[in-house]
């Protein structure tokens, strides 16, 4: 073989590698993301999904002591309940829009390894009523530490 | 009236820099020196009038004028007198009007560098680069005006992102946007070249300093986001393969192999037209960068009709692209390779494979970023690729370029011989065999660590080899070590700079390997006075405590840090509370430390004070990436200085 048949050859067998590597690395990392209906509509156990929806007002429930938390997220037409280990997350909230990374059980829940809370973009003008109570919880801190 | 004075400034500004380009690329071709001189003026002009947006919209957040809809969005009377200073370049419109001001300080530097001393490739240059400038402006005129007015004037601003509440903000985007900008130069050189059919030596020369100095610059923005991404947003890790991370690691890789590859064409005469190609590539990348991360098409294809700036960007790097390539395939007889390659087995063929494998790991990158979207538009399914895609993929790509690191440099050129190979390798290979051997025996059972580790040292190896050597024939002189080293590093400061970038690699490597093998962490509530033990260390809840600051307020944590052999440390974790958002936001606490850092997240906790819900995480070897990183940048900077003197 020519030496610059060797070149061609050893370059081309490089780039087949690399074009398996990112062939491989796509079908056996990627993550299909649905909604609550297109998930309720053909759930399939232990494939690993992002969940988007809202998460429902009043359906969030969190258990300091064993990290339990729970929740149910919702796209209007359809919810799924969703259990995840760990604390909630920065930007976290009912009424708020939430993706969460995980898998459908067979015991009918969602289980969330990672929440990825969305930023809500849009501008909303503080006002009394809408913020987070800080005022009273900083009250309530100051009293105790200065016991 | 701050409004109308930037609008103003900003639309003279676009018409000067319109006219500096086409006054600098009509002085070209006629020769006229008139036209020269005027666009020259038209540059500097450039730079006065954004100068003066950039001191109008300072002048307009330290005033809290909130008639300037960017200071509404991005500041409010809260905000510490320092960040109002960083808002400037905290959202879309003010980091164009940033990106701007440096590209037009990078062009008086061109002018004030090269009208004497290139008097040909000059006019060109300048024409490219206030091109370049005008599209920067329209953007500020069109699609994204910094200076747009609100009305009716609210009483109080919307506050700024309070994640940009960080020191590492005011260096951060100044870095990167140096580094962006940075590579205009080099690509306005290749484009003039190009025309004027002057694509030896001196070009190269040129373009390879001023490539140097924006790769130092991204170097630089890249390690600061990984240590403002670790030390801010409270995950703990440092590189997400987020796609702005991405977008600025892209052209990074390309500029790397642009650097490598271009010592096959000082030496041999090789690879020109693929030099300028990387070079136009890399250009062309920072700003798909900009078009990515700006555009909002990431989150979703839909989102691209919320703004018109992802069709500019997308207008201007189609011009970009289509007319330097073509101008390219148009010279293609004239960028014939005068060498050719003699052996598979040569410092040439290392190089070039080194260039397949940093090509081939921005092409990763690239397509990992973009999959989402090609799925999304052609088959009509959302999916995304995280983290796992692009460490499966860019894992063995980047520990072949390791390999390689250890190899090129060394190898002799043309053709290696047996003898050549063995006298540079041999040791370096045993050495790392047997690290990794060594290491195996302790117990480091992981692959993948050991294998960087074995590659890590061989590199450590070849350089220490290539370093002694040239050092004691210096010492035949009669300089001591000290001074022979010196004496080595400055007169051949291109090549051990270059080492010294390889060694900052080399401790990043590690850095990177350990802290994905080794680190650890665990979740817990805690009680007032309950402890939590992990990797050795105890973590005591002693208590929460809330503050007050002018925008936010705050609850701190007190932690009690003890590993039973050093004293104790607090450690003080918090939530701060914007009113301007609904949730809190984390700010994290820890101690750094050589070999591992304690990593202290407060989570949820109870309004009495009496519980709390901590992540701790012992993250190893993290601080190798800041040493490495700092290592990197010296090195670089080494490499910026003058040649003394041509290497022997």
């Amino acid at each position: 073989m020519s030496r610059r048949g060797k070149f061609v050859v050893g370059g081309l067998v490089i780039v087949a590698a690399i074009a398996y590597l990112i062939w491989a690395g796509v079908s056996q990392s990627v993550v299909y993301f649905v909604t609550p209906s297109e998930l309720l509509a053909a759930p399939v156990a232990s494939k690993t999904y992002r969940l988007g929806g809202l998460v429902l007002p009043g359906s969030l429930k969190w258990e300091p002591k064993s990290l339990d938390l729970s929740f149910t997220l919702s796209d209007g037409k359809a919810n799924v309940s969703v259990k995840h280990k760990g604390a909630p997350p920065d930007l976290f909230a009912e009424g708020r829009g939430a993706v969460v990374e995980g898998a459908w059980t067979r015991e009918g829940y969602f289980k969330a390894s990672l929440i990825l809370a969305k930023h809500s973009e849009e501008y909303k003008a503080p006002h009394d009523g809408a913020e987070p109570g800080y005022k009273e919880l900083i009250k309530s801190l100051r009293k105790e530490s200065t016991r | 009236m701050i409004p109308e004075l930037g609008y103003g400034a900003t639309v003279a500004a676009l018409a000067l820099a319109v006219w500096g380009a086409v006054a600098a690329a009509g002085a070209a071709r006629t020769g006229r020196t008139d036209l020269l001189r005027s666009g020259e003026r038209a540059a500097v002009g450039v730079w006065v009038l954004i100068t003066a947006c950039i001191a109008l919209m300072l002048y307009a957040f330290l005033t809290f004028d909130f008639s300037v809809r960017y200071v509404a969005f991005n500041t409010n009377r809260g905000t510490p007198f320092y960040y109002r200073i960083t808002a400037l370049w905290g959202a879309l419109e003010g980091s164009i009007v940033l990106w701007s001001w440096l590209l037009s300080i990078y062009a008086l530097i061109v002018v004030g560098q090269y009208r004497r001393r290139q008097p040909e490739l000059y006019p060109w240059v300048l024409s490219v680069m206030l091109g370049v400038l005008a599209f920067f402006l329209l953007v500020m005129t069109v699609p994204a005006p910094p200076f747009e007015r609100l009305s009716p004037i609210p009483p109080d601003g919307r506050g700024l992102n309070p994640l940009l509440e960080d020191s590492g903000m005011i260096t951060h985007p100044v870095a990167l946007y140096l580094g962006f900008t940075g590579f205009t130069v080099p690509f306005a050189f290749a484009v003039a070249a190009l025309i004027v059919r002057r694509t030896g030596e001196e070009w190269i020369t040129i373009t390879r300093r001023w490539t140097i100095i924006a790769w130092y610059f991204l170097s630089l923005g890249l390690l600061i986001g990984g240590w403002w991404s670790y030390h801010v947003l409270g995950w703990g890790g440092y590189w997400a393969w987020d796609p702005v991370e991405n977008a600025a690691f892209m052209p990074w890789l390309t500029a790397t192999a642009f650097l490598h590859s271009v010592m096959i064409q000082e030496r041999r005469h090789m690879l020109k037209l693929w030099n300028l190609g990387l070079i136009f590539l890399t250009f062309g990348l920072t700003l798909f960068g900009t078009f990515l991360t700006r555009s909002g098409i990431i989150g979703s294809v839909h989102s691209f009709t919320q703004g018109s700036i992802g069709v500019f960007f997308l207008a201007f790097l189609a011009l970009v692209l289509l007319g330097s390539f073509s101008l390219l395939a148009s010279r293609v007889d004239r960028l014939r390779a005068e060498g050719v390659l003699d052996s598979v087995v040569s410092r040439e063929s290392m190089f070039l494979l080194n260039n397949l494998f940093l090509v081939a790991a921005a092409f990763t990158v690239f397509f990992g970023t973009v999959f989402p979207l090609l799925s999304e538009a052609v088959r009509g399914v959302k999916v995304s690729v995280g983290a796992p895609f692009f460490n499966l993929v860019n894992i063995p790509i980047f520990l072949a370029l390791l390999f390689l690191m250890g190899v090129g440099p060394l190898i002799a050129w043309r053709r290696a011989s047996a003898e050549n190979l063995k006298r540079n390798f041999l040791k370096p290979v045993l050495a790392g065999v047997v690290v990794a051997a060594i290491m195996r025996g302790l117990g480091v059972g992981n692959a993948l660590v050991l294998t960087a580790m074995a590659l890590v040292v061989f590199v450590a190896g070849t350089i220490s080899l290539d370093l002694f050597r040239a050092v004691r024939t210096r010492r035949r002189n009669g300089d001591g070590w000290a001074a022979a080293t010196l004496g080595l590093l400055l007169r051949q400061n291109r090549r051990y700079g270059g080492f010294i970038v390889h060694l900052g690699i080399l401790v990043i490597a590690l850095g990177v390997a350990g802290s994905q093998a080794w680190s650890v962490q665990t979740e817990v509530t805690l009680q007032k006075g309950q402890t939590v033990d992990l990797g050795g260390y105890h973590v005591r809840f002693d208590g929460l405590e809330a503050t007050e600051e002018s925008n936010h307020a705050k609850v701190t944590g007190a932690f009690t840090l003890s590993n039973g052999r050093r004293g104790e440390t607090v450690l003080l974790p918090g939530r701060k509370f914007y009113p301007q958002e609904q949730t809190p936001i984390a700010a994290v606490d820890y101690r750094l430390g050589f070999l591992e850092d304690v990593y202290l997240v407060l989570g949820d906790f109870s309004r009495d004070g009496s519980q709390a819900t901590v992540k701790l995480q012992i993250n190893r070897m993290v601080s190798w990436l800041w040493i490495g990183g700092l290592v990197l940048t010296l090195g670089a900077a080494l490499a910026i200085l003058p040649e003394a003197r041509r290497p022997a």
